[in-house]
């Protein structure tokens, strides 16, 4: 808890001025505006897929490596949501290894699949790149507040405040989703019904699904159209999306670890356009 | 606040929804004059809704009288002399469902949403936003999550929004409906704290509308199609029209159900002047009801009668999904033909302690164990039932009866069940229970385009047609009309007459009285049986 006037609003964290609410807001780098780390990965990935080489995908992933423990995200956190991109490194290398473009000494030809010294570094390549632009892509959104990156979206990068604020409330709704379903399963193991026909039982939960899902959505757009929303005249916003030091500390990091990486390939001699 | 009361005008009034045939509601004259405070009561069906959605101006569609499917207007309603579309913001609509209408995910930011949609400007909504919660009594922080608000606190937080935007009038749409006893309570202070506060004016619609008569200056009576048929002060209205609203479908206060008042048979409702429990025999009745405390609890709610024991729980611990632990320690038991009565305040888990002993959930800890008289050749543990095993013992009614739907027809949808357990005469079940739920005429329709009364009666219809010894419902009467209720009541009364185990989660006092049915306070700590005076039906 601070103190009122204490906690200014922190740069880019959507905080209401004067801070007098009575609670504590992230500092650091989990206060750092959503909308900045997607500008950041975004060109981070541009720089990432200019070149094809081991050394560029290397480097940056070793520079992220080492800035990660900044994020003090739990380990098994960090596996969890990353788990994805772990699972797609390995089968995007396994293919590019058996079908990648052959060039150099060749290690086994099945006809269909033909493994050389140069597919085997394009997987290489491959994996590490996918691995560096997928790491900090994750990392840097696991505790985001959908709120915040939808103030900065409508704020700084000026997208229609209808759309952000629609797909707010939908992100919003779709944990409700989850329970609805849950109960969709038990009403028909209650009834009777779930010993068979999986696929049946399922297209009949999606409709439900789905109709629930509706009837709610128009439930919400009577609630927020009763609160003027989608009114004529200027809407304001009560919380600040700043984009100030901390945003742009974070865009420069990013690229900053893309020219790098791509630096330091040049040197090696390996960069390849 | 300074902003002034609203003047609301409905000059023979009208609305047709785009596609129907019927008008939704017609011929409607009214006026609240600025600060006034007026309820509005009538059967399902008479429009209520709509009126309340016309004063917001968020009705859906534009009338467009050259196209006959489109929606269709009479009449006029005016917010100080404005079409209310054009003055959104000026009234304040809360709806129904907690759940639907929390916009944002941050408690602050909610409040401040209507403020922002009005271009308020940004040091100016704080402190609005500080000082609508204050109002309402919502001391949380600004920054604290909604998605774990209770019913009350959400119905709360939903009025906050409302009274920073400073309306002129406030418009509530059954509020109360779906809320346990305290949040009734919570949401009936706030309104009167946000009334004092901007003496605006005040709109409400609910079936139990002594929530509200303490605040209301008037209470007008509506009718499907036949526009406004009473109108007045309220104690004027409930002694000329009582018996009208009560057809209505209103609660008038002082009409409620008598104890066992949906029960025949074994226990007949008490008179005043007799020892209800001497005919019913039985060694508990006699005896001082501290010692019955005293004894064991659970067991002895069922103790003193023939109801043979199908289900018993002891020290059943109840969990939601694999991680979250919500109840612990609870005993009881399930008997034939007696109406189990799961009680408590929201949250404390009585949907999933429903959920558990209808065998759709694992019990975290201890056992639920059924007898050899309900297991009937198969293993003691409803959990680990096949489906059609379960359905042929435990029925389940859902607290959203669209969850359990699966069929095309109301006619397919009541015969699911029968069919999957193989029963012969499936077609006579079926139209059995069409002419008793009242649903012969619907037989064909799709049941998710039934009215909430003609769902709520079809769900409890489809498990009844499996015939199982045991059905458990999860507030099997929440935010209904008088009508729907008495329908729903009595069909659960005549199946615990037949010798149905009845498990019924509730907030509902009236439901309990009406079934006479033996009531379970879930606490943190378990499951407390309700000790009632025999002859009075008391709570002690």
């Amino acid at each position: 808890m601070t103190a009122p006037g204490t906690s200014v609003g922190l740069p880019g964290r959507s905080v209401p001025p004067g801070g007098a609410d009575g609670t504590t807001r992230a500092r650091g780098v989990r206060g750092v505006q959503p909308v900045a780390s997607l500008l950041g990965v975004l060109a981070l990935g541009v720089c990432l897929v200019l070149s094809l080489d081991v050394v560029s995908a290397a480097v940056a992933l070793v520079l992220e490596v080492l800035l990660l423990p900044l994020l003090r995200i739990p380990p098994r956190t960090l596996l969890l949501r990353t788990s994805p991109v772990l699972v797609a490194v390995p089968l995007t290398a396994l293919s590019i290894a058996l079908y990648g473009r052959p060039s150099g000494r060749s290690w086994f030809d099945l006809g269909f699949a033909h493994v050389t010294d140069g597919s085997l570094e394009l997987a290489l390549a491959t994996a590490l790149r996918v691995l560096a632009v997928g790491l900090p892509a994750v990392a840097l959104f696991v505790r985001v507040d959908p709120t915040d990156l939808a103030d900065g979206l409508a704020q700084l990068l000026r997208l229609p405040a209808r759309f952000v604020l629609g797909a707010l409330a939908a992100i919003r709704m779709t944990t409700l989703l989850g329970d609805d379903w849950r109960q969709l399963g038990m009403a028909r193991r209650a009834r009777g019904v779930a010993d068979t026909g999986r696929l049946r039982r399922g297209a009949s939960m999606a409709f439900a699904l789905l109709v629930l899902a509706l009837r709610r959505a128009t439930t919400l757009a009577v609630a927020m159209e009763s609160r003027g929303f989608g009114a004529p005249g200027r809407r304001t916003w009560a919380r600040t999306a700043r984009f100030a030091g901390p945003e742009w500390a974070m865009v420069g990091v990013l690229v900053g670890i893309g020219v790098v990486s791509i630096a330091v390939a040049v040197g090696a001699g390996t960069w390849r356009v | 606040m300074t902003t002034a009361a609203a003047r609301i005008t409905f000059s023979d009034w009208g609305w047709r929804y785009a596609e129907r045939d019927a008008w939704a509601v017609r011929g409607v004259d009214l006026t609240v004059e600025p600060g006034e405070r007026v309820a509005i009561v009538g059967p399902s069906g008479a429009g209520k809704s709509t009126l309340l959605r016309a004063v917001a101006g968020v009705l859906p569609d534009e009338p467009d009288p050259h196209d006959d499917t489109a929606a269709a207007v009479q009449g006029t309603v005016l917010v100080d002399g404005a079409e209310p579309r054009a003055v959104r913001g000026r009234v304040g609509l809360v709806m129904q469902d907690p759940e639907a209408h929390t916009v944002m995910s941050r408690v602050g930011d909610d409040v401040a949403f209507g403020c922002e949609n009005a271009g308020v400007p940004r040091d100016e909504i704080w402190p609005r936003v500080r000082s609508a919660l204050d109002v309402v009594g919502l001391d949380l922080a600004l920054d604290r999550s909604t998605t774990m608000l209770s019913g009350g606190q959400r119905q709360r937080l939903a009025l906050a929004g409302v009274l920073a935007m400073r309306p002129g009038a406030l418009v509530l749409d059954e509020p109360c409906a779906n809320l346990d006893p305290s949040g009734v309570v919570q949401v009936h202070d706030a309104v009167r704290a946000l009334l004092d506060e901007t003496g605006c004016s005040l709109l409400v619609v609910e079936h139990r509308i002594g929530t509200w008569l303490d605040l209301v200056d008037r209470l007008v009576l509506l009718e499907p199609a036949g526009g406004v048929v009473a109108d007045g002060a309220p104690a004027e209205v409930l002694a000329a029209h009582g018996p009208a609203l009560t057809a209505a479908g209103v609660w008038v206060p002082g009409s409620e159900p008598a104890r066992g008042s949906a029960r025949r048979g074994t226990r007949t409702p008490a008179r005043t002047g007799e020892m209800h429990g001497v005919e019913r025999g039985g060694p508990g009745a006699f005896r001082p009801f501290v010692e019955l405390v005293a004894e064991s609890g659970a067991e002895h709610l069922a103790g003193s009668e023939s109801g043979g024991v199908l289900l018993e729980a002891r020290g059943l611990g109840t969990a939601r999904g694999k991680r979250q632990r919500v109840g612990t320690g609870i005993d009881l038991d399930v008997r034939t033909g007696r109406v189990l009565a799961v009680t408590g305040p929201n949250g404390i888990g009585k949907s999933t302690l429903g959920l558990t002993l209808a065998g759709l959930l694992r019990p975290a800890d201890g056992a639920l164990r059924a007898t050899p008289a309900l297991a009937d050749g198969t293993g003691d543990v409803p959990a680990a039932w096949t489906s059609r095993q379960l359905a042929a013992r435990i029925g389940t009614v859902f607290q959203d009866p669209e969850h359990q739907f699966v069929a095309r027809t109301v006619r397919e949808e009541l015969a699911v069940g029968p069919r999957a357990l193989g029963a012969e005469d499936v077609d006579e079940r079926v139209d059995e229970l069409l002419a008793a739920f009242g649903l012969a005429h619907l037989a064909d329709a799709n049941p998710f385009t039934l009215s909430g009364g003609e769902q709520r009666r079809l769900a409890i219809g489809t498990v009844i047609a499996s015939r199982p010894p045991v059905v458990v419902l999860d507030e099997p009467t929440s935010g209904q009309d008088r009508a729907t209720w008495q329908a729903v009541v009595d069909r659960l009364g005549e199946l615990a007459d037949t010798g149905t185990a009845i498990v019924a989660v509730t907030h509902d006092q009236d439901l309990v009285r009406a079934l006479d049915a033996d009531e379970v306070v879930l606490g943190a700590a378990g499951a407390r049986p309700v000790l009632r005076d025999p002859a009075t039906g008391v709570r002690r």
